[in-house]
């Protein structure tokens, strides 16, 4: 880890550790600042939370949200749950994993976007949101991003 | 003069394209010298029509939907800001017979508001329940929640005012309200839409149940998958502090963990710890967040309190059928041609909502299996379409209402992969705490598949599989998981074969 990213983590750990529960707000911030929680903030994480390493990381793990590695330039979630897979998600999802095979997007299914009415629903990266998503829409918008095929 | 126009900043709308609808008749008024200001409000709730544009009149507000940036130089052109005839021109939109004939109550303001502005909330009637609160003694307003027979909209049901009551006679230095805005259930967007166009709403309900509980700090654990629900109410806290007062608010971020929607495992995860379900007793009403005397209520439960107060008990009371009393914002998804948020009081049928409201499916095929209650729920098939939208009339065959959620499947449906997918589910969001949840969906699986794969022997294998998860798991996650599985296996045992 750059020792830029140790002085962000040290930043966000000083201005949170004294929240009541503050191991979730700060893994959100450093995932937010990095892309990602580097093993190297465990250590400096449970120091100052008073944890032992293996607390630290088993909540990183326990969580879906949390990735221990960076993440592609983008990052792609196909909705997986039933109203849309009622829909087809089932279909966009085994398209998606196909049509980002060389690309640097990460792919993951979500378990609903609260997007119900309007599926399949995907999200890109965390604020943009599509719905009624076919295979065609998915390349056009994959296309735009600059996805490699 | 100002022209006021509504293009709503809600989650839905902007999967539609609401902000690039929004920036495009931005930049037409700033051409054509017009003084347009652009309110971004909540969604109706009537998503086949969104992004819908309202724009205020002399004859009130003007609906026109869906609207894409395409028509954008065609609404000037008609003259849309002053009402003027065009395609998509729907008139005043609340006489639209879906919305005309719901009773919205808690959803009323959602869609209507500026959801960022606090002034904008009272002048629609925000506010009065609070100040009422204020004015009495916590005993009575936990009796007022108590008589108006609110209960939980998370989809337990309990009494709302019994919790409160537990707290309130818990005694301890310090208590806290959360709110449980952890909408995981596939088929539900009421809370997410409540918080994205009317925050100060629940804000309020929390003011309120910390005077009756007697607690000075709320939390609202909102799931990660939400974030323009986050960045709406921490906008709207922002604004709400004198108005709060002593008490205080702090949205907490989840981070994609289901079962967190269980109220103890959401508690040990605003702890700042896995979310592990917790074993009760003792109750969290007794021993909840940091060991204190918590209130832990859903969304909508919260947003409901304020109006029982304001609009009074016997208001409330009066709406609804035997013990489910008041409305219920229904959510209409999935395989649906009108799909949206339908909310209305207890009593209705679940048929008037599949086809007088959601017209049948998209596809245009026939309805055949029906989800009620999010992933834990049953599937119902079309002979159970006349029961009754109440809690005890779905218990009675087998079947909850939940967070009313509703998610429609047309004819194409295998139902065996949906009940391996109900197990699939919990062997991913399974805390892992008990046995016959965390291994049993494991087992649930690879049974289903030997079914499916002709071994219809293992039927009976399954079925006492599920009969170990529903007694024998700590929480609703492994012990509701048989829901889906065997309404499946029971209403569609062709599928099986």
């Amino acid at each position: 880890m750059a020792d830029s990213s140790m002085e962000l983590v040290q930043r966000i750990v000083a201005a949170k550790c004294n929240l009541p529960g503050a191991l979730l707000p700060i893994l959100h911030d450093i995932q937010d600042g990095l892309g990602y929680v580097p093993e190297e903030a465990v250590p400096l994480i449970a120091k100052e939370l008073n944890l032992s390493r293996a607390e630290v990381h088993g909540v990183i793990t326990y969580y879906h949200h949390f990735r221990q590695a960076p993440p592609g330039s983008h990052v792609v979630h196909v909705c997986c749950a039933e109203a849309c897979q009622s829909v087809g998600s089932e279909v966009l999802a085994a398209h998606a994993k196909v049509r980002l095979k060389d690309s640097d997007f990460t792919l993951e299914p979500v378990y609903c976007l609260g997007l119900c009415s309007i599926g399949p629903a995907i999200q890109i990266d965390e604020m943009t949101l599509h719905a009624r998503v076919t295979p065609e829409k998915f390349d056009a918008l994959m296309d735009a991003l600059g996805a490699r095929t | 003069m100002t022209i006021t126009v509504y293009i709503p900043g809600d989650a839905a709308a902007l999967a539609l394209g609401a902000d690039d609808v929004a920036a495009a008749i931005s930049s037409a008024a700033v051409k054509r010298g017009l003084d347009i200001c652009i309110v971004r409000n909540g969604s109706r709730g009537l998503f086949w029509l969104e992004p819908l544009l309202e724009v205020v009149t002399t004859e009130g507000r003007i609906a026109y939907g869906p609207v894409t940036v395409a028509d954008v130089a065609s609404l000037f052109a008609a003259n849309f800001t002053t009402g003027g005839k065009h395609p998509l021109r729907l008139g005043n939109i609340e006489d639209i017979p879906y919305l005309a004939r719901q009773q919205r109550v808690t959803m009323r303001r959602v869609g209507v508001i500026d959801p960022r502005s606090l002034a904008d909330y009272l002048t629609h009637g925000g506010g009065k329940g609070l100040d009422l609160a204020r004015s009495l003694p916590p005993a009575d307003i936990v009796r007022m929640i108590t008589d108006s027979g609110l209960r939980g909209r998370g989809g337990a049901a309990f009494p709302t005012g019994i919790k409160w009551k537990t707290v309130l006679d818990t005694s301890a230095s310090q208590k806290y309200i959360v709110c449980n805005a952890d909408e995981g259930d596939s088929g539900t967007f009421s809370d997410r839409m409540l918080m994205e166009g009317d925050p100060f709403c629940l804000i309020e309900g929390m003011a309120i149940a910390g005077l009756a509980a007697g607690a000075n700090m709320g939390y609202i654990y909102v799931r990660s998958e939400y974030p323009h629900a986050i960045a709406t109410l921490n906008a709207a806290l922002a604004g709400a502090r004198d108005w709060l007062g002593e008490f205080r608010i702090e949205v907490r971020k989840a981070a994609g963990a289901y079962v967190c929607g269980e109220e103890t495992a959401l508690l040990e995860s605003l702890e700042g710890k896995r979310g592990i379900v917790r074993s009760k007793p003792p109750l969290p009403a007794i021993s909840g967040l940091f060991g204190q005397p918590t209130v832990i209520n859903n969304v909508i439960t919260l947003a409901s309190v304020a109006d029982i107060l304001a609009q009074g008990v016997s208001f409330y009371r009066e709406l609804g059928v035997g013990r489910s009393r008041g409305t219920l914002p229904f959510q209409l998804a999935g395989n649906i041609k009108y799909g949206g948020l339908i909310e209305v009081p207890f009593g209705c049928t679940l048929r008037e909502l599949l086809y007088d409201y959601g017209g049948g499916s998209r596809s245009g095929r026939p309805l055949r299996a029906v989800q009620v209650g999010g992933p834990l729920g049953a599937y119902l098939p079309e002979a159970q379409f006349d029961t009754v939208l109440d809690y005890e009339a779905f218990a009675a065959i087998g079947a909850v209402l939940g967070h009313g959620g509703i998610v429609v499947f047309d004819d194409t449906v295998d139902m065996a992969r949906q009940a391996r997918y109900a197990m699939k589910f919990c062997v991913l969001e399974s805390c892992g705490k008990c046995t016959p949840c965390r291994i049993g969906s494991t087992r649930g699986v690879e049974v289903i598949d030997r079914i499916r794969a002709g071994q219809v022997e293992q039927i009976e294998l399954l079925r006492d599989l599920c009969d170990t998860m529903t007694y024998g798991s700590l929480c609703a996650m492994g012990s509701m998981t048989p829901y889906p599985v065997l309404s499946a296996l029971n209403h569609f045992p062709e599928d099986f074969q």
